[in-house]
């Protein structure tokens, strides 16, 4: 596999989110708005990465029997870490996404590209493919944190898209169904639709 | 035959190799909705296609253009109703009339039909369209499913709703809802349904409340506030101002505020006979909903907390949705069940359901449709288990038989 590809595929074919299906959870829970969104897939970016790259240093080392144990463990490390650095930098966010920055320890992703990549493969090569699932990952929760943000709240990172377009005038109204958890989940739906209609090797 | 001629002339250009093929789907929907299609829905051996929810000698246009007729009654009514809501709540109208109660019949109806009329137009546009071009791009005929859901959508919703919010609900509803499944006949939920609890969680503001019921102009979105029963009954306000406000002559009759034909229990009723006697609707479904909302009903008189478990069971189905939905949403053979038992679990539990939620949710002071919509969710599981009752039976009664032969 070329390295390019370990960045690339993610978000196409391999994205981890529209086609293997992981980490779902947070994406229905985060992306009522924009800037939660940003900041919750950065942080998984960097967990994901910082988590492929250690375990894969640490794969020779691991006795298998207990490697989920160690997994944790490193894992749980970051994300505390980035919980740390997001209630010092950016507070008001961190106090958005509340128990979810914790709850990156329990992403399937992280575990998965983990179990299924990092554990097998070398550091560079991990570090990598981290980096590009918690961009592909990313990418899908900034464009349900835009969809939603947009036609929910009528505003876009806090500025009144909507009420400067002096739609409300025109009788315009915000949908209040976009901002539950359901709306999200159609809306990943209709995501994996339009991929698979484009993208034929995705058809069962 | 003029037009005959005129499909005649027109068909090879549509047809294959034609200039027009891209069009194909639009230029046959439209001639098997002008004339009788040669080929109709009759199952595979002819090589046609069959709704796969239909499993009767009679075809898909027929069963819909049935249920069309058995809605024709109470989508008259509400047009009259409108109407007549909207005069009797206008006190401008009243002091002009010199301070005489005195109302005009067929202006109450003109009033509702031009009310009604961009309703049912946007309704039909915009799911109609929909439809067309999914056709046009899968290659299949257009379904002739949209026709009565798209006037559902239409009796189910306040008179007051913005057009655009109704147009968005209908393309949510057919795209979401329908296509995404593959069309007629695949859905799992009700389309208008899907419609509705689309504009209720949207756009609440626009759905329910006080203020929504009663068109205060010929056009626009103002109203005259007036509350539904149901409305009425859960914001806790005694019996007793229910009573003189809504007697059971008015509910039975549809004279009340509600969305804009569900209210007259009589004409829904007349559309109920016509399902039933040409046997489109399932006697059983509709049987067992009436039951499950007074079962319900009673156990809640029998607990009698406040003063809404009080009010005698048989309100309940004189109110709001409740027959509308029984008669209309519940029996769509596409969601409901399709086993006999099922048919009975399944209507039992949206009875049941529907009186729960108005009784115990003040938040939803309306529970028909989302208790069809959450049966909906169930009704092949109770289909499977039911088969898998059925096949237990059976072996067990094979094996005792085989046991008794030796």
């Amino acid at each position: 596999m070329k390295i390019f590809d370990l960045i690339k595929l993610p978000f196409n074919k391999n994205n981890p989110v529209t086609v293997q299906v992981l980490g779902i959870c947070s994406c229905l829970a985060v992306t009522a708005q924009l800037k939660p969104a940003v900041v919750m897939a950065l942080s998984v970016t960097v967990v994901v990465a910082l988590a492929n790259l250690i375990i894969s240093l640490l794969r020779n080392t691991i006795p298998p029997r207990i490697r989920i144990i160690v997994q944790l463990v490193v894992v749980s490390t970051l994300v505390i870490l980035v919980n740390q650095i997001l209630m010092a930098f950016v507070y008001d966010v961190s106090k958005q996404l509340s128990v979810y920055v914790g709850l990156i320890i329990t992403n399937c992703i992280v575990m998965g590209r983990l179990e299924a990549f990092a554990m097998s493969h070398k550091p560079m090569e991990s570090l990598l493919d981290g980096i590009g699932n918690g961009l592909g990952y990313g990418v899908i929760l900034v464009i349900l944190g835009f969809v939603r943000e947009l036609f929910g709240s009528g505003t876009l990172w806090g500025y009144p898209v909507m009420e400067k377009l002096g739609l409300y005038k025109i009788g315009y109204e915000n949908n209040g169904f976009i901002i539950m958890a359901p709306m999200a989940l159609i809306l990943v739906g209709i995501i994996i639709w339009i991929q698979r209609s484009r993208n034929k090797d995705l058809c069962e | 035959m003029k037009l005959r001629l005129f499909f005649d002339n027109l068909k090879p250009k549509f047809s294959k190799g034609g200039k027009f093929e891209k069009l194909s789907s639009t230029f046959e929907a439209f001639e098997s909705f002008a004339f009788t299609p040669n080929t109709v829905t009759g199952g595979k051996v002819g090589g046609g296609y069959r709704g796969s929810h239909i499993r009767d000698a009679v075809d898909l246009k027929r069963t819909i253009i049935t249920v069309v007729i058995a809605l024709l009654p109470a989508l008259l009514f509400g047009m009259w109703n409108i109407g007549y809501q909207h005069y009797m709540a206008d006190d401008i109208m009243r002091v002009k009339m010199g301070g005489m109660f005195f109302i005009d019949h067929l202006l109450c109806f003109v009033f509702g039909f031009l009310r009604m009329l961009p309703i049912i137009a946007v309704s039909y546009i915009v799911g109609l369209g929909i439809e067309f071009l999914f056709a046009e791009i899968r290659h299949e005929e257009v379904s002739e499913g949209f026709i009565a859901t798209g006037l559902i959508i239409s009796m189910i919703v306040p008179v007051t709703v913005p057009l655009w919010q109704l147009a968005l609900a209908v393309a949510f509803a057919v795209v979401i809802g329908k296509e995404v499944f593959g069309g007629s006949g695949y859905n799992f939920l009700n389309p208008a349904l899907v419609a509705r609890a689309f504009l209720f969680f949207s756009y609440p503001s626009h759905m329910s409340g006080d203020s929504v019921w009663i068109a205060a102009d010929l056009w626009g979105t103002d109203a005259i506030a007036g509350a539904t029963p149901m409305g009425i009954l859960s914001s806790n306000t005694e019996l007793s101002i229910f009573n003189c406000q809504f007697s059971i002559h008015d509910l039975i009759i549809g004279t009340i505020p509600g969305s804009t034909c569900e209210t007259s229990v009589i004409a829904i009723l007349m559309g109920a006979v016509l399902l039933l006697i040409t046997g489109v609707a399932s006697w059983r479904i509709m049987l067992s909903v009436v039951l499950g909302g007074g079962a319900m009903g009673l156990l809640f008189n029998a607990i009698g907390a406040n003063e809404y478990m009080q009010i005698p069971f048989y309100y309940h189905y004189l109110m709001g949705g409740f027959a509308f939905g029984c008669v209309f949403m519940a029996t769509d053979p596409v969601t409901a069940t399709q086993t006999n038992k099922g048919k009975w679990i399944y209507g039992f539990l949206i009875g049941a359901f529907a009186v729960m939620l108005r009784v115990l949710n003040p938040a939803y002071p309306e529970g028909m449709m989302l208790a069809i919509l959450l049966m909906n969710c169930f009704a092949p599981l109770i289909d499977h288990c039911v088969v898998a009752v059925n096949i237990n039976h059976r072996k067990k009664r094979w094996s005792t038989a085989e046991r008794r032969n030796v």
